[in-house]
């Protein structure tokens, strides 16, 4: 299988976190005005929740919709709906100035998981992750490339990153969780 | 190193998730300027010592263009503010011109 699809994959080397590919996730762009009303209705409908203020993420069971920017979201939905979802938004926005896309294929995302995956990631990204609430997105870089990450469970995060670096991604992830590489050793 | 905050996600980070724009508020020259006009438009720049409006983006965050007031000497910010806008914000020059007095004439 090509490194291009680890994203699918299981479980990687053992290191003092676990980190995965989370396998294929519906993800879809939504270009528009976020104090739109009508925006709002199209987002609940697709996903069961509100639109998420700046710099958050609303996630309600296998869906969630997150601020990447002040005119763009990024809906989550079970990969098999993604189709669906840009339908439902693009019918409940006609007329209104807007843009939804099914970028699924154009992003990868990963689970970084257990008591050391702050520390996996604190390596690898500008972010000071102390500060970081439950339920706030982080659009920033991984090493060298354009990644948003937030935690997604108990010592849990997911990171989003484009597809096309996903080979990176996985390594680079991999590499800082290698045995002994722990930034704060027990 | 150079913190920034973007005004528009609220994001403080460290360069390095930024990309640099160049010197702000530039005029724009198109047809019917002058030769001279459009040459300094395309290639003359303020490289001052001291205060210094600049263009920045967002650019691993929230992708977002805004402005940055900032001392080319001491790597001081006095603010950043919104691209949309001809020059700093009242508030932010009078930040700038408490830490520097005399700016912007001399107070470089
Ligand atoms: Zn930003």
């Amino acid at each position: 299988m090509a490194r291009a699809d680890i994203a699918t994959e299981g479980a990687g080397p053992a290191g003092f976190a676990s980190v995965a590919g989370a396998g294929p996730r519906g993800m879809v762009t939504l270009r528009g005005d976020l104090t739109s009303p009508v925006l709002a209705r199209a987002v609940a409908a697709v996903t069961g929740t509100g639109v998420p203020a700046r710099r958050r993420i609303e996630v309600a069971g296998d869906r969630a919709v997150a601020w990447m920017s002040p005119d763009e979201l990024l809906v989550l939905v079970p990969r098999a709906e993604a189709g669906a979802a840009v339908a439902a938004l693009e019918q409940a926005l006609a007329g209104e100035h807007h843009l939804a896309a099914d970028v699924s294929d154009a992003r990868a995302a990963f689970t970084i998981r257990g008591p050391g995956a702050q520390g996996v990631l604190m390596k690898l990204c500008p972010v000071d992750f102390a500060t970081l609430a439950e339920g706030e997105i982080r659009r920033s870089r991984a090493g060298q490339v354009a990644a948003a990450v937030w935690r997604s469970g108990a010592d849990e995060f997911t990171l989003v990153s484009f597809r096309s670096v996903a080979g990176y991604v996985i390594a680079l992830l991999e590499f800082s969780a290698r045995p002994g590489a722990e930034p704060f050793p027990a | 190193m150079l913190m920034l905050t973007c005004p528009h996600c609220g994001v403080t980070a460290e360069e390095t998730e930024f990309a640099p724009g160049g010197q702000a508020h530039l005029k724009r020259q198109g047809p019917g300027s002058s030769d001279d006009d459009f040459e300094a438009y395309l290639f003359a720049r303020a490289n001052p010592r001291g205060v210094h409006l600049e263009r920045w983006r967002h650019a691993f965050g929230c992708g977002k263009w805004f402005h940055a007031a900032r001392c080319t000497v001491t790597l001081e910010v006095f603010g950043t503010y919104p691209a949309r806008t001809a020059g700093p914000p009242a508030e932010l020059r009078a930040a700038i011109a408490a830490r520097r007095p005399g700016w912007p004439e001399g107070g470089r």
